[in-house]
C-alpha cells in the first residue's frame, strides 16, 4: 500500500546569522502493507512529521521515490491527494464552524456533490458518535471530541490510507484508548492506517507493525513482538542513589549493562537465577541499593539497544 | 470549472463565517465615517471650494480607496488564524485548487469592502454628493480590483512570515507612503512639483485620480482608463503571486 525508497529531506534553519542545513530524514525506506496499523515511533524531532508530510504531498522530498494506494508520490501526487487523508498533529477545525459544516466543505472539495456530502457527513458523524454536537461551534468541543472531528476530516472521503500525526498527543487516557477504537475501526473498515507516535503503549498495544525512527532514520522494523523478541531474556532494571551507579557498573561489569543517571538496566537470559547473583555483587562491593524490578523486554529496551539511549529520556 | 466550482465553495464558506459576526462590517465603516462626520467639514474651507457637494466629491472618493487599500492589506491576518488552526494544511491536502484557496478568500474581501462602500455612499448623499450611477459602478469596480490585489498580497505575505508580528509592521510601513503619496487625503494638485514627480509612481495615486474623475462625472478623463488598467494589471500580477505562494511546497 506504501512502499518507499531512500526518501530526504534537509531543511535550513537559520541561527542567527548563521545558516545550518539540518538533515530531518535522511533515507528512509519502508513498506507498509493494505490493512494494517502501521506506526512510526521515536521521540520528538525524529522525522516522523517530515516523513508524513513528504508522503501527504505537503512538502517535496529532496530525494527518494514513494509510492502510495498505488499513485507515484513524485510523479502525480495530485492522485496520491485523491487517495489518502492526512490528518495533522494540530488540529483542523475552524472554532467558529460545526463539525457538520467542515465535514460537508471537506467532503466537497474532494469533489462530492452538495448531497453526497450531507450524507457522508451525517454517516460519518454517527459512525464517530458526534452526531449530538454536529451542529455546534467547533469551539465548544472537548479535546477528545475536536480531535475525532479531526479524524473524520482526514476519512471522508474514504482513502484508501489515512496518515494520522501523533492522533492522542494531548489526550486524557479515557479519549485516548476512544481514540484507540476509533483507529481500529478505521482499519476494520478496510483503510490502512499510518499513524506516529512517542508513547511506547500505543505503538505496542494498537500497531500491526512498527518503524522505529531516530534522528531521521528508520533503526528497527518489525511487529512490536519481533522487535521485543530480538531482545532476548529478561531486563532487570537495579534503582540506585546517583553516587553509587559508578560503583554499580564496576562491579556487575561482567552483565550486558546500561547505566542511567539513578539506574541500571542489565539484560540477562534468566531474571530469577541472575538477581540473587546481582544483589550479591552489590552487597559484595558495597553499593547501597534502592529498588530492583525484573521485567520483560518493552520497546523501550528495543529503542535504547538500537540508539543507546531510552526513549523516555530524550 | 473545477476553479469556478472551488472557488465559489471557498467563497461561501467564507462569507458564511463573515456574516455569523456582520458586526465586523460595521467595524470597518466605524473609522471612515468619522472621517466624514468630522474631517471632512473643514474641506470646503481649506480647498476652497464653493459647495459642500463639491468637497465630497473630491473626499469621498479618495476615503474610499484608503478602505480598499487597507481594509485589503489588513486581510493576512485572518489568514494566519486560519494556519495557526490548520484549516488551510487541511486544504492543501485535498485536490482543491490552490488558485481557489486564494481566490474565494479574496472575493469575500472584495463583497464587504463594497457592501463597507456602499454604506459611505448612501450617508456622502446625505451630505449633498451627487454622482451618477453608472460612474458610481465603474468606480466600484476600480475599488474592487484595488481590494482585490491588497487582500492578495496581504495573503501572500502572511504565507511568506506566518506571524501576526511581523505582519502587521510590515502592512503599516507599506501602507504609510502609499497613503500619504497618493493624494487620498488632499488632492496632489497642491503639491510641489518634487512631490507629485514621486506621487506619479505611486499607482494608488492614479486610481485615486480616476476614481475622483468618475464622482466628478468626467468619464472621458483618460485618468479613468488608465486608473483602471493599472489597477486590473497590478490585481492579476498580485493573485499570480499569492496563488503560487498557496500551492508553494506543493505542485
Amino acid at each position: 500500500m506504501i512502499e518507499t525508497r531512500g526518501l530526504r529531506k534537509s531543511f535550513v534553519s537559520r541561527q542567527g546569522r548563521e545558516k545550518k542545513k539540518v538533515e530531518a530524514v535522511r533515507g528512509v525506506d519502508l513498506t507498509v502493507a493494505e490493512g494494517e496499523i502501521f506506526g512510526f515511533l521515536g521521540p520528538n524531532g525524529a522525522g516522523k512529521t517530515t516523513t508524513l508530510r513528504m508522503l501527504a504531498t505537503l512538502i517535496v522530498p529532496d530525494d527518494g521515490t514513494a509510492t502510495i494506494a498505488g499513485a507515484d508520490l513524485r510523479a502525480d501526487p495530485g492522485e496520491v491527494r485523491r487517495r489518502i487523508g492526512y490528518v495533522a498533529q494540530g488540529g483542523s477545525t475552524w472554532d467558529d464552524s460545526t463539525a457538520r459544516e467542515e465535514l460537508v466543505l471537506q467532503s466537497r472539495l474532494y469533489g462530492a456533490s452538495k448531497g453526497d456530502a450531507l450524507a457522508r457527513a451525517a454517516r460519518v458523524l454517527e459512525g464517530f458518535q458526534l452526531s449530538e454536537y454536529a451542529d455546534r461551534k467547533c469551539k465548544t468541543y472537548s479535546g477528545g471530541q475536536r480531535r475525532r472531528v479531526d479524524i473524520a476530516l482526514g476519512i471522508i472521503h474514504e482513502p484508501k490510507v489515512v496518515f494520522l500525526d501523533e492522533p492522542t498527543t494531548g489526550l486524557d487516557p479515557q479519549s485516548r484508548a476512544h481514540m484507540w477504537d476509533e483507529i481500529r475501526r478505521l482499519r476494520a473498515e478496510g483503510m490502512t492506517v499510518f499513524i506516529t507516535t512517542h508513547y511506547l503503549d500505543e505503538a505496542d498495544a494498537l500497531c500491526d507493525r512498527i518503524s522505529i525512527m531516530d534522528n531521521g532514520e528508520i533503526v528497527a522494523s518489525g511487529t512490536p513482538a519481533e522487535l521485543k523478541r530480538e531482545i532476548s531474556g529478561d531486563v532487570v532494571r537495579v534503582g540506585l542513589p546517583v553516587d553509587a551507579v559508578p560503583a554499580a557498573v564496576e562491579a556487575l561489569s561482567s552483565y550486558k549493562i546500561e547505566k542511567y543517571e539513578d539506574n541500571v538496566r542489565l539484560y540477562v537470559e534468566d531474571g530469577a537465577v541472575a538477581i540473587p547473583q546481582i544483589l550479591r555483587a552489590l552487597d559484595a562491593a558495597g553499593v547501597p541499593l534502592g529498588t530492583i524490578e525484573l521485567h520483560r523486554p518493552s520497546l523501550d529496551d528495543v529503542f535504547l539497544t538500537k540508539t543507546g539511549r531510552s526513549l523516555r529520556e530524550s | 470549472m473545477k476553479l469556478l466550482r472551488d472557488t465559489s465553495l471557498i467563497f461561501n464558506r467564507q462569507m458564511q463565517l463573515l456574516l455569523r459576526n456582520p458586526v465586523w462590517i460595521l467595524v470597518g465603516v466605524f473609522q471612515p465615517v468619522m472621517y466624514l462626520l468630522l474631517f471632512a467639514p473643514l474641506l470646503k474651507p481649506a480647498l476652497q471650494v464653493p459647495t459642500n457637494a463639491e468637497a465630497y466629491e473630491i473626499f469621498v472618493p479618495g476615503l474610499l480607496v484608503l478602505l480598499a487599500i487597507f481594509g485589503g492589506l489588513f486581510q493576512g491576518f485572518g489568514l494566519i488564524a486560519e494556519l495557526r488552526a490548520g484549516v488551510i494544511e487541511r486544504s492543501r491536502v485535498t485536490p482543491v485548487s490552490r488558485l481557489a484557496l486564494l481566490l474565494g478568500r479574496s472575493l469575500r474581501d472584495v463583497v464587504s469592502l463594497i457592501a463597507q462602500a456602499v454604506i459611505i455612499t448612501l450617508l456622502a448623499l446625505v451630505f449633498d454628493l451627487r454622482v451618477f450611477l453608472p460612474n458610481l459602478l465603474l468606480a466600484y469596480l476600480m475599488l474592487a480590483l484595488i481590494s482585490l490585489m491588497t487582500s492578495a498580497v496581504s495573503y501572500g505575505v502572511a504565507l511568506v512570515v506566518k506571524s501576526e508580528d511581523a505582519l502587521a509592521p510590515l502592512m503599516n510601513t507599506v501602507a504609510q507612503p502609499v497613503l500619504l503619496l497618493s493624494g487620498i487625503l488632499l488632492p496632489l494638485t497642491y503639491a510641489p512639483g518634487w512631490l507629485q514627480g514621486v506621487a506619479d509612481w505611486n499607482p494608488f495615486s492614479w486610481a485615486v485620480n480616476g476614481t475622483r474623475a468618475l464622482f466628478r462625472g468626467d468619464l472621458g478623463a483618460p485618468d479613468v482608463w488608465q486608473g483602471l488598467l493599472i489597477m486590473a494589471v497590478l490585481a492579476v500580477l498580485a493573485v499570480a503571486w499569492a496563488a503560487r505562494e498557496f500551492a508553494r511546497s506543493v505542485r
